[in-house]
């Protein structure tokens, strides 16, 4: 329950905090998450991951789809990506790896060695 | 707390942060700060347009007078409807700025000689934006643009109009925030900045660079050096006997008493320097961006009693290169004043290329050379003093700073003269390496005010509201047809040029005194108007505008022959004229060069040389039916083969400087090998001493030296000539996914469909002046200038198949009932 709690709470931080913040702001809300939400250092850093990647993934997905795929096609042309599919994985990686790494240390930060 | 695995973590993270906060060097560019770009908030996502999005929007400024509605139809063709003219501009400014803001900025930091501090230092392989922001700089950009400025808002209307669109562009500007920027400022990293008059200024200058910016002085004069006049004067020669001028007959110039300008008396010795021993090689000058030779057009109009309705039809098609974002904006603005629909520049207000309730005009380029260099002589390395007329006169200068991303900014100090400014020196050599100082003296740097001609003709009613609203217009020259409801149909070239003698300006002149001066400009009477001729059309296609044997003025420049003369050839026989066959005839890719070229090429080539598959080839040329369709392979192998036989002619010659020297043209070639044939004097192949060619060895030879590139081609099958021939669109900042190539598309250089390569023609317009106007336009793009919008390439197919679409000048009730609106824009006063 805990872990799907943390999921959430990185997701919906992660979506509030760059409204008024830089882009990379979720790194404080998911290094916040993982030191509040007690759990093991490698649940913490796959919730923070999952949150991320999972908004971002999912979010892209659901913009590509309203666009028929123009502009992922063209931008994964640019970034020599192969595919508007993989500029949504790509997007989601690393939105998803970012917050982890915050989700990670935010778990370190409060645990000690038990 | 554990310590060190939280000080891995946090440093990992900071880490992940600050490298996708950096921007990489990758292959001579810079890869946007990818956090930022990807993410679906900020990023790129932003600018995936959905694509049934509709484009609504209301706003109140304080700058707009009364109301305003926006309607866009199903194409995305904003239909503006003001109670004000004023307001109709600022509409028409809001969604220039709406659809096509990069675009605009982009081009106008480009003309300012700004692009070095969105692109930053040149990066290896890619390239040097320094350079050519200095070439813009020294050319006097922005010494032109706030002339023109100075003229434009001396003028109340026009003030008026530029004031208006100004202040729609900003309100569109301070509407945005970071993530509504268009994608290419992501990519870039920067941020629009307030658009201004003095931007519209600097658009229409760089109009004047493509179109009137044109020169080959330095080729030229290398040119002269190598080779003797006789030589020259064959390989470039005024004018050709079959030339079809746009304004035929001759009696007009006999009659007016007017001052011819006079060949200085030193010229034999001082200009007229054929073939002088050759000098001392210097370096040669990076390739800097030239206007693109092929700017040409056509445009026609024909009479009512050529067509089946009885009214005329007026046609215009300019060619350009062809961009994504294209330079053409499609609208319709509709005020008490006029109601006009057509073509528009982002970046400007009113319609360009287009018609009203009462007529339609359309414009060609003039190709007339009123760009020339003169020597300066300093007096010492400050530059602060240069010989002229006897004495050592100041120079002024213009300082130059131009800064660089993400570095210091770059101070050129630019000496202006009673010439102009200084373009080339020592600090910025010359593409021959002279050593020496050339001021550049360019009709562009003269105050005027173009866009009066374009609100004037926006408004204009009648035949004399044409003669006046054209009649101020100065650079670059054009070919402006007009016709109208009431059955007139005229075309006038316009503009102010210079008196020249006998090839004045080709060459570099000397400037210590005014002998080599212009001397003053050409008279009114002596640039006719044809209105209404006995023939039933009027037409141009970039030709010489006058029988250049009678005509007493140098008229300079590079003219094309062969479009013109198909126009009329095609126009002189056809009657009850509709507007689909005009849609035919401006889509049409007859090759008439190669109408007169295949004969030479098949009558001098040595059959028995060639092996079976050569054969082959052969048999495809002679059974070619001269159109230049996707699908011909004639096409394919004339091409080659006459390209192949211009190098085997005149390869050798020109190589005897390793200068840039100016190519020969097809058409000079073809005129040549039409009258001389076996007689040609650059047949002989110079390099081999103890042989001397025939016509027969170089034209067999020529083909012998293609044969190998066509087979190949036929073997993957791609000899058919849509695939054959390089054609697409391209992004203006070449993002090769951004662009379309591969199209498979018709048309030649010569061809009334001249596309070939990125170049051709960028907005094909017709207009058949019935008491309901019925038009039909394409151009080879979209209207929305966003990558992530289906509207960004959405008329590229139907381009290519030459399609056309109505344009529909609607009333504000027909507009606003649209089944299949995509938005509608209200703006009133705030």
């Amino acid at each position: 329950m805990k872990f799907i709690i943390a999921i959430l709470l990185t997701a919906l931080l992660g979506y509030a905090a760059p409204l008024f913040l830089p882009w990379w702001a979720f790194v404080i809300t998911s290094g916040v998450v993982g030191a509040t939400i007690h759990q093991q250092p490698w649940k913490a850093w796959l919730a923070g991951f999952l949150g991320m990647f999972l908004l971002w993934g999912i979010w892209a997905y659901m913009i590509d789809s309203a666009n028929e795929h123009i502009l992922s096609t063209r931008v994964a042309g640019l970034l020599k990506l192969g595919s508007g599919t993989m500029l949504i994985v790509v997007t989601a990686l690393v939105g998803g790896l970012l917050s982890s790494v915050a989700a990670l240390a935010g778990s370190f930060a409060r645990k000690s060695r038990s | 707390m554990r310590i060190v695995p939280f000080l891995l973590s946090a440093a990992a993270t900071v880490g992940l942060v600050v490298a996708l906060e950096t921007r990489f060097e990758v292959g001579g560019s810079k890869t946007p700060r990818l956090g930022a770009f990807l993410s679906p908030q900020k990023g790129c996502w932003q600018n995936a347009e959905p694509v049934n999005a509709k484009f609504d929007a209301q706003l109140k400024d304080a700058a707009v007078q009364g109301n305003v509605s926006v309607y866009l139809d199903e194409r995305l063709v904003p239909h503006i409807y003001a109670d004000q003219e004023a307001d109709a501009y600022f509409a028409q400014g809001y969604v220039h700025a709406k659809f096509r803001l990069w675009q605009m900025e982009f081009q106008t930091h480009a003309a300012a000689g700004r692009l070095s501090e969105i692109m930053g230092v040149p990066l290896a392989g890619g390239t040097n934006f320094l350079e050519v922001d200095k070439m813009f700089r020294r050319l006097g950009m922005g010494h032109a643009a706030e002339n023109s400025l100075k003229a434009m808002e001396a003028d109340p209307n026009i003030k008026m109009a530029m004031d208006a669109y100004t202040a729609g562009v900003n309100a569109y500007i301070n509407s945005l925030k970071p993530e509504d920027y268009p994608i290419e400022y992501k990519l870039l990293d920067y941020k629009p900045e307030a658009w201004s008059n003095l931007k519209s200024a600097y658009f229409l200058k760089y109009m004047s660079f493509d179109l009137a910016g044109g020169e080959d002085d330095f080729e030229l004069t290398n040119a002269r050096n190598t080779f003797t006049k006789m030589q020259f004067e064959k390989l470039y020669p005024y004018g050709y006997d079959s030339l079809q001028p746009i304004v035929p007959g001759e009696a007009f110039m006999k009659a007016a008493g007017i001052n011819i300008p006079t060949i200085p008396a030193n010229a034999d010795s001082a200009y007229y320097t054929y073939k002088a021993p050759a000098t001392a090689l210097g370096t040669v000058g990076d390739s800097l961006p030239k206007p693109e030779k092929n700017n040409g057009s056509n445009n026609w109009a024909v009479h009512g009693s050529k067509t089946q309705s009885g009214r005329p039809i007026l046609c215009s098609d300019p060619h350009l290169s062809l961009n994504l974002p294209s330079i053409w904006f499609e609208i319709q603005i509709s005020t008490p004043q006029f109601n006009a629909y057509g073509a528009s520049f982002p970046g400007s207000p009113n319609v360009i290329i287009g018609f009203n309730d009462s007529c339609a005009f359309g414009f060609t380029n003039g190709m007339r050379d009123v760009r020339d260099y003169y020597e300066v002589q300093f007096k010492d390395a400050s530059r602060t003093q240069y010989w002229y007329n006897g004495a050592w006169t100041n120079t002024e200068f213009r300082v130059e700073t131009i800064q660089v991303k993400d570095s210091i900014a770059v101070v050129d100090s630019v000496a202006y003269t009673v010439w102009g400014p200084v373009m080339y020196e020592p600090a910025f050599p010359d593409m021959l390496g002279t050593g020496k100082a050339w001021a550049v003296h360019w009709q562009a740097h003269a105050s005027s005010n173009e866009l009066r001609t374009f609100n004037r003709l926006n408004h204009a009613k009648n035949y004399n509201d044409y003669l006046d609203a054209i009649s101020t217009y100065q650079t670059p020259v054009q070919n402006m047809v007009f016709a109208t409801k009431a059955n007139d149909i005229a075309i006038r070239q316009q503009g102010l040029y210079p008196a020249k003698w006998y090839r004045q300006g080709d060459f570099l002149m000397p400037g210590g005194d005014t002998t080599y001066a212009w001397q003053g400009y050409i008279d009114t009477s002596m640039q006719p108007v044809m209105h209404n001729p006995e023939r039933g059309y009027v037409s141009s296609a970039n030709q010489l505008p006058y029988n250049y044997k009678n005509y007493p003025y140098y008229m300079g420049g590079i003219h094309a022959l062969e479009r013109g003369y198909i126009v009329n050839e095609m126009l002189t026989n056809m009657h009850n004229i509709t507007a689909l066959d005009m849609q035919m005839m401006q889509t049409d890719n007859y090759d008439l060069h190669a109408r007169w070229a295949r004969p030479i090429l098949l009558k001098y080539l040595t059959v028995n040389d060639l092996s079976v598959d050569e054969k082959q080839l052969v048999q495809i040329l002679t059974d070619w039916n001269l159109r230049c369709d996707a699908g011909e392979e004639g096409a394919s192998v004339f091409a080659s083969w006459w390209d192949s036989l211009s190098l085997v002619l005149h390869g050798d010659d020109l190589a005897q400087t390793n200068k840039p020297i100016q190519q020969v043209s097809r058409t000079t070639m073809l005129q040549n090998l039409m009258n001389d044939s076996t007689n040609y004097m650059f047949i002989d192949d110079i390099t081999t001493a103890n042989k001397v060619e025939t016509l027969q060895e170089q034209v067999t030879a020529a083909f012998k030296k293609s044969a190998p590139v066509l087979l190949e081609a036929a073997k993957k099958q791609t000899l058919a000539w849509g695939k054959f021939k390089v054609n697409g669109v391209r992004h203006i900042l070449r993002i090769p996914s951004f662009g379309r190539f591969n199209l498979n598309a018709p048309g030649t250089w010569n061809a009334i469909n001249a596309y070939k390569g990125y170049h051709g023609p960028s907005w094909r317009m017709i207009v058949h002046l019935t008491d309901e106007t019925e038009a039909y336009g394409i151009y080879p793009a979209g209207q929305s200038g966003n990558p992530g919008s289906k509207y960004y390439d959405s008329f590229v197919n139907d381009w290519v198949a030459g399609k056309y679409y109505k344009l529909k000048m609607l009333t504000k009730q027909e507009a606003a009932n649209l089944k299949d609106l995509k938005g509608t824009i209200t703006i009133s006063k705030a």
